[in-house]
């Protein structure tokens, strides 16, 4: 069971996992776009990100496109450094 | 084993969205097509220029230019060139930031700016060189070369959008080389790589992405 504490609990979630996943290579990305990027249809989207947003492992933009207001989100550091963490852990798990 | 199973999971999960959005997929077919249709319109114009004049297009290239003033054709064709760029940026412009409007994207985000300077390095260096080839009268290999680094940059920018540009890319650089083999041919190797194969990947593509959504 070495390596099983280095898996990131934050991550457990499919969909916690895909947005970090999608944060990684992008730097702001709306709503709509991780919703869609995910095939995602209802508004669970929310809550996982409020989590990764209270663990500060994404930043959130707001801003107005016209009269439409626009949420972005982005990976902050120490986000991206507990992912590549947990992606590190995962690869070493399945090498044993 | 279970466990295992999970984790692959997790990391095929993982690779798959970071490649769906690490590459440039807003790029629209149709901008393709219109480019295509605007290289055949270009091709068609200095086709019938040449036909009307004394001299046609392969001996005026091989003459290097020869004894009819050289230099006002070869900014005749240049001009032509340059229009059909202008105009197939402006519509691709028009027609991607359309597409990335339905699909709710930004249109310059990362994985446009990494298409972008893929394409445009090579791009501008065959510019460069066709305008050194044209002062050295060279003038039978601007066509060919334009292909060929046309080609190349659309083999990087492969990685960064969609897969099947990389084919292009490839056909586009096996007709600059015939172009450079048979100097004379390059008007209608242009007219293919520039015209027909444009058209037939732009309508290849539209039919297989944007048809449906």
């Amino acid at each position: 069971m070495k390596g099983f504490n280095q898996l990131n609990k934050a991550f457990e979630s499919r969909v916690r996992l895909g947005v970090m996943s999608i944060l990684m290579v992008k730097d702001w990305v709306n709503y709509n776009e991780l919703k869609e990027t995910l095939g995602l249809t209802d508004g669970n989207l929310a809550s996982h990100i409020a989590s990764l947003e209270k663990l500060e492992y994404v930043e959130v933009q707001k801003q107005f496109v016209g009269k439409k207001p626009m949420t972005s989100y982005s990976a902050t550091k120490i986000g991206k450094h507990e992912f590549t963490k947990h992606i590190d852990a995962l690869e070493a798990l399945l090498k044993r | 084993m279970n466990e295992n199973k999970k984790h692959l999971d997790d990391l095929t999960h993982i690779r798959s969205l970071m490649e769906r959005s690490s590459r440039f997929l807003s790029l629209s077919g149709l901008s393709g097509v219109f480019a295509g249709i605007y290289a055949l319109i270009g091709a068609a114009i200095v086709y019938f220029d040449f036909k009307a004049g004394s001299i046609s297009y392969a001996k005026y290239v091989r003459s290097m230019g020869g004894d009819e003033e050289p230099t006002a054709k070869i900014y005749f064709l240049a001009g032509i060139a340059l229009l059909v760029l202008v105009a197939s940026l402006i519509t691709g412009f028009i027609f991607t930031s359309r597409k990335a409007k339905k699909q709710n994207l930004k249109i310059w985000d990362n994985s446009a700016k990494l298409m972008m300077s893929n394409l445009a390095v090579p791009l501008i260096t065959g510019g460069i060189l066709g305008i050194i080839f044209i002062q050295n009268g060279l003038f039978g290999f601007v066509a060919p070369i334009t292909l060929l680094f046309y080609g190349l940059g659309l083999f990087s920018a492969s990685k960064y959008s969609f897969v099947e540009l990389r084919y292009l890319g490839l056909c586009e650089i096996l007709l600059g080389l015939i172009g450079c083999l048979y100097i004379g041919y390059g008007l209608l190797l242009w007219t293919i790589g520039f015209g027909l194969l444009h058209i037939f990947y732009g309508a290849w593509m539209y039919y297989k992405y944007e048809k449906k959504v």
